[in-house]
């Protein structure tokens, strides 16, 4: 899976959220939107929520079995769950060294 | 007629586990459940998976086929569990690792992967099966009522956790029931303990049913964070 085939899952995902989410708390679909944070738009459910649906998707939708929320994530400088971008990213990079890429 | 619910019971191959399976197959309930060796419940409404609570891929693979089969799950009643009678002072290392392993570290997982399951299917309920062994501080239980401990405060504190995602979480701790759990137990222990009860007599599977019943009951949805023990302890 490349960066473009993440980010469409990252992005599906997002719709299923939003699917339950009043008009205002949406998350719009690309990737400088604001997750967490001072501007962040998802609350500590809401991230979890989002993170369970991707790796719900990578899973069944390509057989791929990442887990995203771990040490490793919240031990990096930056935190991956800053905007959907550095989702999708972070994303990325566990796929590929886990060699699905 | 309601569709039937999906349960999952861990540890019905015998005593509190076998009697919940029972229970509910017999009202038409979906059970799935779960032990280390195989069990010989047979029912048109009733599944066994052969699985240790603590062997995570095979505890995933669960759930994923949970998912495939039934698509959701309303409840899980995390009931395995393992325990050793003995002085602190004579409890080899392995032996507390073991009870830990199976009583907390197994309810964590299956409490997680159901979650995960139950957040799809618009909530569920979850109860966790702990011991008045906690609150009587019984002598030459103390592994085992600790792990018991963490499965209590595992419980209130996922009940905060899991509450936005209409998932209740609650747990049950039964008196001594003259199970396998308690038959390397002396008598005269167990009849000490039943006399520092509010109600003197031993407990019974339909004691513990009625419990879990209760938790799981649509009208208990405001229900959550509870340790509810038996016998008045």
């Amino acid at each position: 899976m490349n960066r473009a085939d993440i980010e469409r899952t990252v992005f599906a995902a997002v719709d299923d959220l939003n699917a339950t989410l009043p008009e205002e708390k949406r998350l719009p679909r690309n990737g400088e939107a604001r997750l967490i944070g001072a501007e962040g738009r998802l609350d500590s459910i809401g991230l979890v929520d989002l993170i369970l649906s991707v790796e719900q998707k990578l899973q069944d939708e390509a057989g791929v079995a990442v887990t995203i929320a771990d040490e490793k994530a919240f031990s990096q400088s930056q935190s991956p769950f800053l905007t959907l971008g550095t989702l999708t990213d972070y994303v990325t990079k566990l796929v590929g060294k886990d060699g699905h890429g | 007629m309601a569709e039937p619910r999906v349960i999952l019971i861990t540890g019905t191959r015998k005593g509190i586990g076998r009697a919940l399976a029972e229970h509910y197959c017999g009202r038409g309930d979906l059970v799935v459940g779960c032990s280390r060796k195989p069990a010989d419940l047979e029912h048109a409404g009733y599944e066994h998976h052969e699985l240790d609570v603590i062997d995570e891929d095979a505890v995933k693979e669960l759930f994923r086929r949970i998912r495939a089969n039934h698509g959701r799950l309303d409840a899980l009643v995390n009931n395995a569990g393992v325990a050793s009678m003995n002085h602190a002072l004579l409890t080899p290392l392995d032996t507390a690792r073991r009870i830990v392993e199976t009583n907390l570290l197994g309810t964590f997982l299956f409490c997680r992967e159901g979650a995960r399951l139950m957040r799809g299917s618009g909530g569920g309920r979850i109860v966790n099966l702990t011991t008045v062994a906690v609150r009587l501080h019984l002598e030459g239980e103390a592994i085992y009522a600790a792990s018991k401990a963490a499965v209590e405060s595992l419980t209130t504190t996922l009940a905060r956790e899991l509450a936005p995602l209409d998932i209740t979480v609650n747990a049950v701790g039964p008196t001594p029931i003259e199970t396998d759990l308690t038959s390397n137990v002396p008598r005269e222990k167990l009849d000490a303990i039943v006399a520092r009860q509010a109600i003197q007599r031993f407990g019974e599977l339909r004691d513990v049913v009625n419990v879990v019943d209760f938790f799981l009951d649509p009208a208990s949805d405001f229900v959550t964070g509870q340790v509810l023990y038996l016998g008045g302890v």
